[in-house]
């Protein structure tokens, strides 16, 4: 239908997709599977039983209060919390369909993508940063070509290609972030952990990641971690509602943000508490 | 940079658009079944009421959607406001298509009452109103929506003419009482499609220009 030509009678033809013109369905495959997961940090136990499926090519929020266990959750996705004293897992977190601790632990988190907080890029050019990854796994792709297409991916090549020798020090907070999810890319991770990605950033640049991360998401499986709840209504498609340490809510977004049935995901989502 | 939360108000718009169609096309055929005495379009506009009603409830869920997914903004939130009031003034004009509809059958057991004059003037001129009002939803044009707030007196001024007149006829002859009164509700029913088209025409201003049009006299201070 034109814009500007709209006759009597002009009924568009054809459906549209869902209400909030996010696909939703439930056909998607499961690309990760938490299964009865408990948590410890030596006597303490910070994560209760939680159990959860991860949907392949969405993009999966874990929110709550601080101190609710969700970073501790998405850490365990790859495997993180080994690297911690005295932390004990229990339960089964599979990766389509195949135990993720039975695996060689470094070949793993090459199918695991993982953005911290806070940029943290090498001390190295913008190319090399994203070449990093690559050149230690082995690729058969040019790099310069490899480096290009991560760099698209993330939103960044238009901004940096004709300075990738410069330090990547050099760019803003914003670009240190798509930069670091660019060097994530490239080594075609199956998943993208995000550990609040935009927390460190200028509203301009989290509407950046934010676009970026929609973007993505048909092309690879996210699951990302934000205190800010308004951040996981714009952007995913599932969202996990957790406090102390138990999985309170799991639903649809639009449906957990609309009708969240229960009350204590209510209180947290109305401002209530947290 | 597009933001993505845009696709969602543009589906939005489309089915908003689409809502407005049916309405269109609901009024235009029930005016039709009584000047052109069709008994058969004024069953269709019956029958079709209730795909009117399905869109209000499909569109008010997208709005509830868009507003607790996305802080909107300014022109993007007077937008989804607009959409919502909208989305109401459209089922409500289905529904006065229904009346007329319902008075279309009644008025056919009965004789013509009279050659339909200012009947068919004014129905131009509210399927005018309502045409124009939703053009100006989707080019957002303040001027054509302000050409829309302007001919409200004309549709005022025939109703009142065509309910002079009918009253005439009542007087003069009882038997045409039933078939009379019913005309009178059908001009009364116009009217309301008018002031609807109106109300949305008032709506693309504010969307568009952030100014509140509705009742002049209220002090906004």
């Amino acid at each position: 239908m034109s814009a500007a030509t709209r006759l009597l009678f002009s009924v568009p033809a054809g459906p549209l997709s869902g209400a909030t013109g996010r696909a939703m369905s439930s056909e998607q495959p499961m690309r990760m599977n938490i299964s009865k997961l408990n948590f410890f940090y030596g006597e303490k136990q910070v994560l209760f039983d939680i159990s959860l499926g991860v949907t392949s090519a969405r993009l999966t929020a874990l929110i709550g209060p601080s101190g609710c266990g969700k970073s501790t959750l998405l850490r365990t996705l790859n495997r993180m919390h080994e690297t911690i004293r005295n932390a004990r897992l229990d339960g089964e977190i599979t990766l389509d369909g195949e135990s993720i601790f039975v695996q060689d632990v470094t070949q793993f988190r090459r199918r695991i993508g993982m953005v911290f907080q806070k940029p943290n890029p090498f001390p190295k050019s913008i190319f090399d940063n994203v070449a990093y990854g690559p050149r230690i796994n082995g690729t058969s792709r040019p790099l310069s070509e490899l480096v290009e297409a991560s760099l698209r991916r993330a939103a960044l090549w238009d901004e940096v290609k004709d300075q990738l020798h410069k330090s990547a020090y050099e760019l803003s907070g914003g670009q240190q972030q798509r930069l670091c999810i660019a060097r994530a890319l490239a080594v075609e991770p199956e998943v993208l952990l995000l550990d609040e990605p935009c927390s460190a950033l200028d509203p301009i640049s989290t509407a950046k990641i934010e676009e970026l991360l929609v973007q993505l998401k048909s092309s690879c499986t996210i699951v990302i971690v934000t205190h800010n709840m308004q951040q996981a209504a714009r952007v995913s498609d599932f969202t996990a509602f957790l406090l102390n340490g138990s999985l309170i809510e799991f639903s649809p977004t639009p449906q957990l943000f609309t009708t969240p049935v229960d009350s204590r995901t209510e209180a947290y989502i109305t401002g209530r508490f947290g | 940079m597009e933001r993505h939360f845009e696709k969602d108000l543009n589906e939005l718009k489309e089915r908003l658009l689409w809502m407005g169609g049916l309405a269109e096309r609901a009024v235009h055929q029930a005016v039709q079944a009584v000047l052109n005495a069709d008994e058969q379009i004024a069953q269709r506009v019956l029958a079709e009421e209730t795909a009117i009603n399905e869109m209000q409830i499909e569109i008010d869920d997208r709005v509830v959607h868009v507003l607790a997914l996305h802080q909107l903004m300014a022109v993007d939130l007077r937008f989804v406001l607009a959409v919502s009031r909208i989305n109401n003034d459209l089922e409500r004009i289905g529904d006065q298509a229904v009346n007329i509809a319902q008075a279309a059958q009644r008025i056919l057991r009965h004789p013509r009452v009279k050659p339909y004059v200012d009947l068919p003037k004014m129905s131009e001129i509210v399927e005018g109103m309502m045409r124009d009002a939703l053009n100006a939803v989707v080019r957002r044009d303040v001027e054509l929506a302000q050409s829309v707030l302007v001919r409200d007196d004309q549709v005022d001024n025939l109703r009142d003419q065509i309910f002079r007149e009918l009253l005439t006829y009542m007087m003069g002859d009882s038997s045409v009482v039933y078939p009379a009164f019913d005309l009178i509700l059908m001009a009364k029913n116009l009217e309301r499609i008018g002031d609807h088209a109106t109300n949305i025409a008032e709506d693309v201003i504010y969307f568009v220009q952030g100014r509140d049009v509705r009742h002049p006299a209220v002090d906004r201070r």
